[in-house]
């Protein structure tokens, strides 16, 4: 069953501008948000379900203001808690497709207890997490991904912090599917927006997001194309773990301590590189991936790290209700009256 | 199901005849033991039996927060009393008739609040030298002449219900756990109750255990037949049924009957019900009935935090289900963010708060009121929020319609406000009649509502009577739009940081609320002569309510009131107060009513206070009233 069963079919094609409402965006020139914005819109009508179906609920954070974009049905909520108020949404009606945008300081920080737990739990969301490793809306203080060391107005001698790394962190809250993609790059984006559409449950996409104005060129090294090309890696399930030039291939092997690491490919057996499996029940191939490129993005693993599908929160809800109603009339009086009652 | 006629004359349900019966108007029994006694079960069993048999009752049970204090010392006493009366009787008792302790701490934590002639029943074989020393007892008072105001029965419990149950071939200790049932038994004989529903219901509750199931009914049997058999209970006494209005009753407790309203509610509103919650003391039944209610469309969702549980209820809300979360104070401060949320954007939603003490932790397991102004406005902003409050276990039950009736009419959230003793409490329910419950449905936005023609839909477009803005759930096509804390311009709802909108909105949401059709409150004043006014909300009705009788016994005028709707309060109110000389507000806070009714009416109100984790007393109510009435009568 994928994510969007039991959610109407669109009787009519639409487009992007079906799903821009006349809000006028607002996020600052040059800000990553604008092009997940326009992927979003422009990826939905492919997914061939109703608008009115269709639900985008945030939290509080710059990316929250993404909702008010959507001609769809939105909630901008309070700082962390949309994963609540979209675990309430589609335990009740089966026929959403609901979606949550939150970013690395209202997800991880703030919210970072729903978000794990939403995760644990296999709700039918979609949870796209624009991490773009700053607060924005407060001006520029670190985030829980922002590097160790950071100056900002709120660490002038720089942040202690350990940063989260988003995919690990989803990974051991047992998270069903767990992608990572760049702003930048609109045919991975969509293409993994997608794959996280269609999946069923809950679902984590990170999203590297430049902020122009408080943490400018964070991911500045994958948009030139040499350094893209060399730190880059595009997961594909089924396919052995192989990234860089032409003319210096790299691939992903098991050392011999079990830890994955990156080797030049001409200097390794093409029959010891890693087979990447998006599909295992096991975190922790996925999560090994994960491990391989951390704050400082060489490599920068992205894609698709897990798809597995278990049985979700909200069905198994439904699923209990449905039984209880078979098993059960719904007889208030009898309800009410109950067994001992006396009669004056 | 035993059902009594009220004709019962004195003819125990066997049909024996006890040596002497003698008849009494009203009965109050504590059950004290170690938290693992099982004393709430003792008391719960003899409750349903003086419900059978169609007495008025009422219950407090009261117990420590830890679920095993150290076995037999004072902190992990636990007790249950209950008052059961041929008349209807408004509070669980100021002091207990009889007191059935089970070891030295149950007796030394309970002797205080005995009136002398007290009927106490002990089980002697607790009463041992280790178990007297751990409550500070030098020397057994058995022995001494502490317990000489009452009448003392030694009873070896213990050794008794061993005896009895040493067939079944249960360890000595599972056979010593059987030790309440005796009690029961017991007790059940000296008030001449009918037992067959405590047998069929110890047969269901051990349906698993037949071993234990027969040890029990055994040891219930023994209490029983040691009561008709030993020479020292001479005496066995009949409270005859009470003459309550006529219908069909069954016992409930507050949490028991807030459970039931919200089921009602779903089912008469025809919504599905959505309960987001958190486990928190004395809340969490609410939560475990609800659970089993799947068949009327009732989700239960226990979440990973109190904000959760209301977030989850708010999204719930916007899908078109009506969201209810239930909690106790420190959960309803956690929440206080989401209900501003639910405030601004106008959706329906129970927030259920069983208040205990405070502030912090305070005291999980004991009553309190003191979460009125936090309910009120313990939140950022003018975040107007109606509030109710039940008066009794029963009332739980309405309260929770009419909470329901105002969020779905008004579209706004919704605060209740019970306590942990109307929570834990029970009392007799006159079963309504569903067919005659108030119709709850609503009616979803279903076509653009734009007054400016322009096919749009404007989610907080109003009705000009209720103000209400039109609820239209996900999936309506047509009526996509956007809602969120911010700011929103009246009627199209679209975000505004205009100042005048801003100042228009905030006098808008006070209105809406302001504006809620409450029911008047009456005045009990039955010679119409009084001209001290004693007013109350939650819990305190009982005890309020008896005091006042006491004092009309006593020839002196008084009237009451009690406030079920805290916001808006009542158009009637300032009417009532300006009608009496005094006003008296007993509350088990530092006053929060007192002061809300001051600085709204102009009125001299004057309040009395106690936060003592337990319910007021009659007594202490009819003394500090009749003051205030002599005090005017001067
Ligand atoms: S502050 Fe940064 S993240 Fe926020 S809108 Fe501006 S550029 Fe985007």
């Amino acid at each position: 069953m994928g994510g969007l069963a039991g959610v109407p079919a669109a009787d009519e094609e639409y487009s992007a501008k079906d799903f821009t409402s006349d809000q006028e965006v607002r996020w600052c020139p040059g800000c990553g948000d604008y092009a997940v914005l326009a992927a979003v819109r422009g990826f939905l009508p492919e997914l061939g379900i109703k608008r009115e179906n269709t639900v985008f609920v945030s939290g509080i954070g710059c990316s929250a203001r993404f909702p008010y974009y959507m001609n769809t049905y939105g909630m901008h909520s309070i700082h962390g808690r949309a994963p609540t108020i979209a675990t309430g949404l589609a335990t009740t009606r089966p026929d959403l497709s609901v979606w949550v945008v939150t970013g690395d300081g209202d997800g991880l920080s703030i919210g970072g207890n729903h978000l794990i737990h939403a995760l644990r739990r296999n709700v039918n969301i979609t949870v796209l997490l624009f991490n773009n490793r700053i607060y924005g809306l407060t001006k520029g203080q670190y985030s829980p991904t922002s590097d160790q060391g950071m100056v900002t107005k709120s660490t002038p001698a720089g942040s202690l912090d350990t940063p989260f790394n988003p995919v690990s962190l989803a990974l051991g809250a047992e998270a069903g599917f767990v992608a990572r993609t760049l702003d930048s790059d609109r045919a991975h984006l969509t293409e993994t927006l997608r794959a996280a559409a269609q999946h069923r449950g809950s679902a984590l996409v990170e999203i590297y997001q430049n902020c122009p104005i408080f943490n400018d060129g964070a991911f500045d090294v994958l948009k030139d194309a040499d350094e893209k090309q060399r730190r880059l890696i595009q997961l594909r399930h089924g396919e052995p773990v192989t990234f860089g030039p032409e003319d210096e291939r790299f691939g992903v092997v098991r050392d011999e301590r079990g830890e994955l690491r990156v080797a030049k490919l001409a200097e390794v057996d093409e029959r010891d590189l890693v087979v990447h499996d998006a599909q295992r029940a096991d975190t922790s191939h996925a999560f090994a991936l994960s491990r391989l490129g951390g704050q400082d993005l060489d490599p920068t693993v992205t894609g698709v790290f897990r798809a597995v599908d278990r049985p979700t929160y909200d069905d198994q809800a439904r699923q209990q209700l449905d039984e209880a109603a078979q098993q059960r009339p719904a007889d208030l009086q009898q309800l009410l009256t109950g067994r001992d009652t006396w009669t004056i | 199901m035993v059902a009594t006629n009220g004709q019962r004359t004195e003819s125990d349900p066997e049909g024996q005849q006890p040596d002497t019966l003698r008849k009494v108007n009203r009965v109050v029994i504590r059950f004290a033991g170690d938290s693992g006694d099982g004393m709430q079960l003792t008391g719960d069993r003899f409750t349903s039996e003086a419900a059978a048999f169609g007495n008025d009752l009422a219950t407090l049970p009261n117990y420590p927060a830890e679920i095993r204090a150290p076995a037999g010392t004072l902190p992990g006493v636990s007790s249950f009393q209950l008052h059961f009366a041929d008349y209807d009787i408004l509070t669980p008792g100021d002091r207990p008739d009889v007191l059935v302790a089970m070891n030295p701490a149950a007796l030394k934590a309970n002797l205080g609040d005995l009136p002398a002639g007290a009927t106490v029943v002990v089980n002697t074989d607790e009463f041992t030298k280790r178990n007297l020393k751990k409550v500070g007892y030098e020397q057994s008072p058995l022995e001494t002449d502490e317990l000489e105001r009452f009448t003392v029965h030694r009873v070896a419990m213990s050794e008794l219900t061993k005896g009895a149950v040493a067939e079944t071939g249960l360890t000595r200790k599972e056979a010593e756990r059987c030790k309440n049932m005796f009690a029961l038994g017991l007790l059940s004989w000296m008030y001449h109750r009918p037992t067959d529903n405590t047998e069929r219901f110890l047969r269901e509750k051990f349906s698993g255990k037949p071993q234990v199931a027969e040890a029990n009914l055994l040891a219930f049997r023994a209490g029983w037949n040691y009561g008709e058999t030993t020479e020292s209970f001479a005496v066995a006494y009949e409270v005859e049924p009470a003459s309550l209005p006529e219908g069909t009753y069954r016992q409930v407790t507050g949490n028991l009957a807030l459970a039931y309203g919200l089921v009602a509610a779903g089912q008469r509103s025809e919504l599905p019900v959505f309960l987001g919650s958190y486990p928190i003391t004395p809340a969490s039944d609410v939560l475990h009935e609800m659970a089993k209610h799947k068949n009327f469309g009732v989700t239960t969702f226990q979440a990973e935090d109190e904000i959760a549980g209301v977030g989850a209820a708010l999204g719930a809300s916007f899908g078109g289900s009506l969201g209810v979360t239930t909690t106790s104070g420190p959960g309803l401060a956690l929440k206080s963010e989401t209900i501003g949320l639910a405030v601004a954007l106008e959706l329906p939603m129970l927030i259920c708060d069983i208040q205990r003490g405070g502030p912090s932790t305070g005291l999980p397991t004991k009553t309190e009121q003191a979460d009125l102004l936090q309910a009120l406005y313990g939140r950022n902003g003018e975040s107007p929020v109606p509030v109710l409050a039940p008066r009794s276990p029963a009332d739980c039950f309405d309260i929770a319609m009419d909470a329901a009736r105002i969020a779905l009419t008004y579209r706004t959230p919704v605060l209740l406000l019970s306590d942990g003793a109307t929570a834990n409490g029970s009392e007799p329910w006159l079963i309504p009649d569903v067919s005659e419950l108030p119709d709850l449905r609503v009616s979803f936005a279903d076509s653009p509502n734009a007054p400016d023609g322009s096919e749009e839909f404007w989610p907080y477009q109003r009705d000009p009577r209720t103000l209400a803005r039109e609820w239209a759930v996900p999936g309506t096509p047509g009526l996509e739009h956007r809602v969120g804390g911010l700011e929103k311009l009246d009627g199209k709802g679209s975000i505004s940081y205009d100042p005048d909108n801003h100042d228009a909105m905030v006098r808008l949401r006070q209105r809406r609320i302001d504006g809620i059709e409450v029911p008047d409150v009456p005045v009990e004043d039955p010679d119409g002569d009084a001209r001290v006014l004693v007013l109350g909300w939650g819990s305190s009705y009982g005890p309020i309510g008896a005091a006042c009788r006491r004092l009309r016994a006593r020839g002196m005028p008084v009237a009451q009131t009690h406030l079920r709707h805290l916001n808006p309060m009542p158009g009637n109110l300032g009417e009532v107060l300006r009608r009496y000389d005094r006003v008296v507000v007993p509350e088990m806070n530092m006053g929060q009513l007192a002061m809300l009714l001051r600085s709204r009416y102009l009125v001299d109100a004057q309040s009395y206070t106690k936060v003592a984790g337990l319910p007021f007393q009659a007594e202490e109510l009819e003394n500090v009233l009749s003051d205030v009435v002599q005090g005017v009568e001067l």
